[in-house]
């Protein structure tokens, strides 16, 4: 039981590592903002609770366990969300894609219009109004 | 077993920050920064597990809940140049607009 565990917990650990380094790779040699941000995602959800799992598996039923698994749910709930978070701020901003075409960038500039342009032309209007 | 996985872990964080270091855009590095907590937090936890000493989890905890509350902050401060509210934001601008304005009368 303890040898069976033993080795779970090596595969747990050693492919969470395998996919630290593979992310770690991709954040390093992907060309594009959002093509890195998927490597990225490999590194935050995946190769984290798998680490995490490995550690639970060595930790046995111990308060240790129950703290691991609480940041295993930290990282499981924040780390798609800021990734989103960060993806939508590039978009917004108008960070374009290596490989957009005339009819992506049409709908980029949809996007890229709704909260920035507004707040600006209200400045701009309130400047306006005021001068 | 924890060794390998701290090497793995500190080699990756190598990787990261050489993106942190030359990310062309500001999002590149707040990814890269993001992606660097997190390992941060595994790096503390297999620490923990390395010298027998697991009391560090806590630090861990915290660490994670304060790098996604500093990412989310700092993409904030980048799109509004602000951390309060948005809308206050815009008034010191309004208001300087204002002075001249008054000055002149």
């Amino acid at each position: 039981m303890d040898l069976l565990l033993d080795i779970l917990s090596w595969g747990f650990i050693l492919s969470g590592g395998a996919f630290l380094l593979i992310g770690g790779l991709g954040l390093i040699r992907l060309p594009d903002f959002y093509t890195r941000m998927h490597a990225a995602g490999i590194i935050d959800t995946l190769g984290a609770d798998l680490m995490l799992m490995g550690m639970v598996l060595q930790a046995g039923f111990t308060l240790v366990t129950v703290k691991l698994l609480l940041i295993g749910v930290f990282i499981f709930i924040t780390s798609p969300t800021s990734t989103h978070a960060v993806a939508n701020a590039a978009l917004v901003a108008g960070l374009e894609p290596k490989l957009s075409t005339k009819e992506t960038k049409s709908s980029l500039a949809g996007v890229t219009s709704v909260p920035g342009e507004s707040l600006s032309t209200i400045d701009k209007e309130g400047a306006s109004s005021q001068s | 077993m924890f060794a390998v996985a701290a090497i793995a872990i500190l080699v990756t964080m190598a990787l990261t920050l050489a993106r942190l270091f030359m990310g062309p855009s500001l999002y590149d590095r707040t990814l890269a920064m993001n992606a660097f907590g997190t390992k941060t937090v595994l790096l503390i936890g297999v620490l923990g597990f390395l010298t027998e000493r697991p009391d560090f989890l806590d630090i861990a905890l915290v660490y994670a809940l304060i790098n996604f509350i500093g990412t989310i902050a700092i993409l904030k401060f980048w799109r509004y140049r602000a951390l309060g509210d948005a809308v206050e934001a815009l008034k010191p601008s309004q208001n300087q607009g204002d002075r001249p304005g008054e000055g002149e009368r």
